[in-house]
């Protein structure tokens, strides 16, 4: 049975298409078949991040309307080949997904898929509704920034009312923190909220904090995920949360200034 | 088989708010005025068409408390005998009821002869009840029982509603009687009361509490950081929200109109 993973956050910009990239990747390489969707139609990204902008040819809405099957939409990322992409399209507008079509297109993925991850648009309207109606897992990415907060607690607030399982009476989604663009420095100087700040106000179960990181950039450009940059401190964060959803137990390294070891030594601020 | 069931509670709208004219002149007193009252009235829900038998075990039932029964007033229930297509004069009945030394004051789930009858006798109609007596408190999460917004929670009976989840963002939460929020409540939601509130979480959000006029109403919570509290249409915004100490428990209250924010012990 498939696990639905829903990438969301409510606020635009914290690193929902990065995380998606980077967790689908993540999965992928530790063997587990994975396809990622794209569910920002008109503004799609995700094809960018993966690299594959220039072999898509068929998209998410044509397979709802019917115009291509699911297996002629689907990409197959040169990285790793257990690692599949479903991108959005790029001339329609979001009104072309419906949840019929959404619905028959991932009982279809997870005949095939062991993780079936969905990239969210930013927003709380359809798009954003459809990504998680779905799901079995919430990864809410959240900047530590006052807005970011308020619209994760937004989102979470539909996550538990506005999702299939909550109209079922099912067993509700499973909601994980993703912490992402934290500067542990910042932090300090009391300039950013810190982690406990957000975990006052949104009381989630932390999977893992992403350090602010210039790899970001480096990586959406070259059009591979940064999980793939071993060595960057962005792809290692995500690296422990693929293990850290996977059942792993890894402590959390990037909570902490870099430098914190020495100055604990020498006593300093 | 008849059957006395529970009590109805009958309350009366406040008729002042929909005529200007009486506060305006309230100079002369006005001749008359509208209160809002409540008060039980037994239901005698009927389950058979046999008005001698209907007779009989009234006069029974009657006979094990003549005192509470003498000039009471009664709801007569007929769902049961119209569900099972009966037929039954509400004239007659009433007369067997009248006989028995009840009054009866209201007719519930007749049909439309039935009801023809009631108003010519001038008996008020009263509507089916969505729910009578539940037992105990409920538990729930925040899921949604209404089809309005999704994210309106609302219960048709005034028991407690107890929320054990944290109220999020947008969230809003409605109690007919107390409202306890075992979570914290987040900065944007909303939860209104008809009694009091008490969060054992941080309060961020919206409290209301004494939404339909009850002044008693009290809010009770262990970290007040709340965008707005009101009692009874009393209100106060964040800004001037005095005697708040974060992560101490406090209560609030009307005094003479105004909110007091104090310790609670």
């Amino acid at each position: 049975m498939a696990r639905i993973i829903v990438v969301t956050s409510g606020k635009g910009g914290v690193g929902k298409t990065t995380t998606s990239a980077a967790i689908s990747m993540g999965l992928a390489k530790k063997g587990h078949k994975t396809v990622v969707i794209d569910f920002d139609v008109g503004l799609r990204n995700l094809d960018l991040i993966m690299g594959c902008e220039r072999r898509v040819v068929y998209d998410i809405i044509n397979v709802i309307n019917g115009e291509a099957a699911l297996n002629q939409a689907l990409i197959k990322d040169k990285n790793c080949n257990l690692l599949s992409i479903l991108p959005a399209s790029q001339t329609r507008n979001k009104d072309a997904l419906t949840l019929e079509g959404v619905e028959k297109i991932l009982e279809e993925l997870a005949k095939e898929f062991k993780y079936i991850v969905c990239d969210s648009p930013a927003g709380i309207e359809t798009g954003a509704h459809l990504a998680m109606y779905f799901a079995d897992d919430a990864f809410v990415v959240t900047n530590p920034e006052v807005s970011s907060v308020r619209d994760s607690d937004r989102m979470l607030g539909l996550l538990a009312s506005k999702s299939r399982r909550a109209e079922r009476g099912e067993e509700p989604i499973k909601e994980y923190l993703l912490l992402s663009r934290y500067s542990p420095e910042r932090v300090r100087s009391g300039e950013m909220l810190s982690l406990s700040d957000v975990q006052d106000i949104l009381s989630l179960h932390l999977l893992g904090v992403i350090p602010e990181s210039k790899s970001v950039l480096t990586s959406s450009n070259a059009g591979t995920p940064v999980i793939l940059d071993e060595k960057s401190d962005a792809g290692q964060a995500y690296a422990d949360i693929v293990a850290r959803y996977l059942g792993e137990n890894r402590p959390q390294r990037f909570i902490d200034d870099k430098n914190g070891f020495f100055r604990k030594l020498f006593g300093g601020k | 088989m008849i059957f006395i069931g529970s009590g109805v509670r009958i309350q009366a709208i406040t008729r002042n708010l929909l005529n200007p004219q009486m506060t305006i002149n309230s100079h002369s007193s006005p001749a008359l005025e509208f209160k809002s009252s409540t008060f039980s009235v037994p239901v005698l829900s009927l389950a058979s068409n046999d008005l001698i038998l209907v007779e009989q075990l009234l006069n029974e039932k009657v006979k094990l408390a003549p005192e509470f029964f003498k000039h009471s007033p009664v709801i007569v229930d007929l769902q049961d005998v119209n569900k099972k297509q009966l037929v039954l004069n509400f004239d007659d009945l009433t007369t067997v009821i009248r006989k028995a030394g009840l009054f009866v004051v209201g007719i519930r789930s007749g049909n439309e002869e039935q009801q023809a009858q009631a108003i010519a006798l001038g008996i008020p109609l009263n509507t089916a009840p969505t729910s009578e007596t539940k037992a105990g408190t409920k538990t729930k999460s925040t899921k949604t029982t209404d089809n309005e917004t999704n994210n309106e929670f609302v219960t048709n009976d005034s028991t407690t509603v107890m929320i054990t989840k944290p109220v999020r963002s947008g969230q809003r939460i409605y109690s007919h009687g107390d409202l306890i929020v075992l979570a914290q409540v987040g900065a944007g939601a909303e939860i209104l009361a008809e009694g009091n509130i008490h969060v054992y979480g941080s309060l961020r959000g919206k409290a209301l509490a004494g939404v339909q006029g009850n002044t008693e109403a009290r809010i009770f919570c262990s970290d007040l950081q709340a965008e707005l509290i009101s009692i009874a249409g009393n209100y106060k915004i964040s800004d001037d929200i005095h005697g708040a100490i974060s992560n101490t428990p406090v209560q609030i209250y009307l005094q003479k109109n105004t909110l007091v924010v104090k310790t609670i012990i």
